[in-house]
């Protein structure tokens, strides 16, 4: 069972009052996109066996989107921060490169 | 080595103690070079390698394993064979595959203990009478025989079922009376040894760490047993098929999550056909054995960690009893996980990949058993004539990009 801290109201929970919501970070091709950005942005996913950056909502609780930093194969949670972010903040990057080493 | 399998020499080795058994595949060193590599020796690469011989005579094949034969997902699933899917594409190759395991057994001299006992999805709300309805129609013009059917029936057909259920009532249910189980070791074990009685090396400890290619052109693969080349790759491994692809430098519309089955303790006959309760995420055979064989339901998340969510089990359960009451009582024995490969329209993908000689097989996701030796086929005739056949053609990889899916969410969207 995965414990995730929610970064908006400060909640420390089991998963199962979190809803996944896939791969964070996605960014929408804009208009003039080829069909080839608009494929990668709608289907292509990274699926790595290692520490994945995944989108998360807390669903039995405040309600809000965030974001998780997880390993897909210890299923340790390397961290957590909010969805208004381009990319992972500093702690984070550091916490996946700690939890490769 | 091959030893044929029959009567008479079952009779002769009951005699002598069953000592004269060969083993039932060779264990070779690998070659520096072979015409074909396929990477995964489970259901559907060994399947591949399997018509690639018999169907397109090609026998210089080698199949790389990283752990054991059929230790991934052949051996992790519930072994159900069935052929009720919606879209034509899909009906002709999941007919396909359950047509092949009608002769398999005769095929192979192998006996997969098919088991066309029948297979019944529970229609349990109003918009899955209507969506059963309309697949029971589909199958009709598609050739695939299958047929709704009243609760009446139902309960017949299963006594120890219960029909008027707290939450979701038994308004009919999807038949297809050929459809069914096989012993999954078997079909693995029995593709396996028609391999190496080719002449096929099955090579297993041997996990694949690296591609090699030369101008846009596949070469051969790195081991953990050394290099070893070839002319045709074909990336056969489930849930891992996102790395294999990474090592071959392309992306895949697919993610790996973790897929739950559990047994009971074994029990005396109560139940000869398969149910399934998609509504309620649950669904039920009973084994050779006596055990009462669950699945149950997918991880939201991605991971390759071969268990699964906990309260996944206690939702599968929780349904399980509410549909069959007498279950509450059994203990369960084992309960494991395997990772399985989704695509966005839950359909596989047999295609070539942006790597020249490199095919991939990928994306069964929760329902890939069934298609073993229909997958296998369509792979095989697309390797041997470069360029996929009738059966393979639909499941390219370029149908996300021109939005060609084959929605299969329904059929197949809880996990089977």
């Amino acid at each position: 069972m995965l414990l995730l801290t929610c970064p908006h109201c400060g909640v420390t929970a089991e998963e199962t009052e979190f809803a996944p919501g896939g791969q964070a970070h996605l960014r929408r091709a804009g208009p003039g996109a080829s069909d080839e950005e608009f494929e990668a942005y709608m289907f292509l996913r990274d699926n790595p066996a290692g520490p994945h950056l995944e989108r998360w909502r807390h669903a039995y609780g405040c309600g809000k989107w965030f974001l998780a930093a997880r390993c897909t194969v210890t299923l340790r949670v390397l961290g957590t921060y909010p969805a208004q972010t381009a990319a992972p903040p500093d702690d984070i990057r550091r916490a996946i490169a700690g939890g490769q080493a | 080595m091959r030893k044929h399998h029959s009567a008479i020499a079952l009779l002769r080795e009951a005699l002598s103690g069953h000592t004269g058994w060969p083993r039932a595949w060779a264990s070779p060193l690998p070659r520096d070079r072979y015409r074909v590599i396929v990477v995964g020796a489970g259901g559907h690469g060994l399947a591949t390698a399997y018509y690639l011989g018999r169907n397109h005579g090609i026998t210089d094949v080698a199949v790389l394993e990283k752990g054991w034969l059929g230790g991934g997902n052949t051996g992790r699933n519930t072994t159900i064979i069935r052929s009720n899917y919606l879209q034509d594409p899909s009906a002709a190759i999941y007919e396909k595959s359950r047509e092949l395991y009608e002769g398999l057994s005769q095929d192979l001299n192998y006996n997969v203990m098919f088991s066309p006992r029948g297979v019944m999805m529970l229609a349990q709300t109003e918009h899955e009478v209507r969506g059963y309805l309309r697949t029971e129609r589909a199958n009709y013009l598609q050739g695939v025989e299958t047929r709704f059917i009243s609760p009446a029936e139902v309960k017949k057909r299963v006594p120890i079922i219960r029909l008027d259920g707290p939450r979701y009532p038994v308004l009919g249910a999807l038949w297809q009376a050929r459809a069914g189980t096989a012993r999954h070791d078997a079909v693995a074990w029995g593709y396996a040894r028609a391999c190496s009685a080719m002449g096929m090396h099955i090579i297993e400890n041997c996990a694949v760490t690296g591609v090699r290619s030369e101008a846009g052109q596949v070469t051969g693969v790195e081991t953990t047993r050394g290099p070893i080349g070839c002319d045709r790759l074909a990336i056969v491994v489930a849930g891992h098929s996102g790395r294999l692809a990474e090592m071959a430098g392309f992306r895949l519309p697919v993610e790996s999550v973790a897929l739950q089955a559990l047994v009971s303790e074994p029990i005396k006959p109560c139940m000869d056909v398969v149910v399934m309760a998609n509504t309620v995420h649950g669904y039920l055979s009973q084994s050779d054995k006596g055990e009462m064989v669950i699945g149950g339901g997918a991880d939201g998340f991605n991971n390759y960690t071969q268990r699964g969510s906990w309260h996944h089990i206690e939702e599968t359960v929780r349904a399980l009893v509410e549909t069959f009451p007498m279950l509450s009582r059994l203990k369960m024995l084992r309960q494991w996980g395997g990772i399985v490969d989704m695509t966005g329209d839950r359909s596989p993908i047999i295609s070539p990949t942006p790597l020249g000689g490199c095919y991939i097989n990928c994306g069964w996701g929760t329902g890939g058993f069934k298609a073993i030796p229909g997958s296998g086929w369509a792979t095989a005739e697309m390797i041997a004539g470069d360029t996929p056949g009738p059966l393979a053609a639909p499941f390219g990889l370029d149908r996300f990009r021109e939005g060609r899916f084959i929605d299969e969410s329904v059929a197949a969207g809880v996990a089977h």
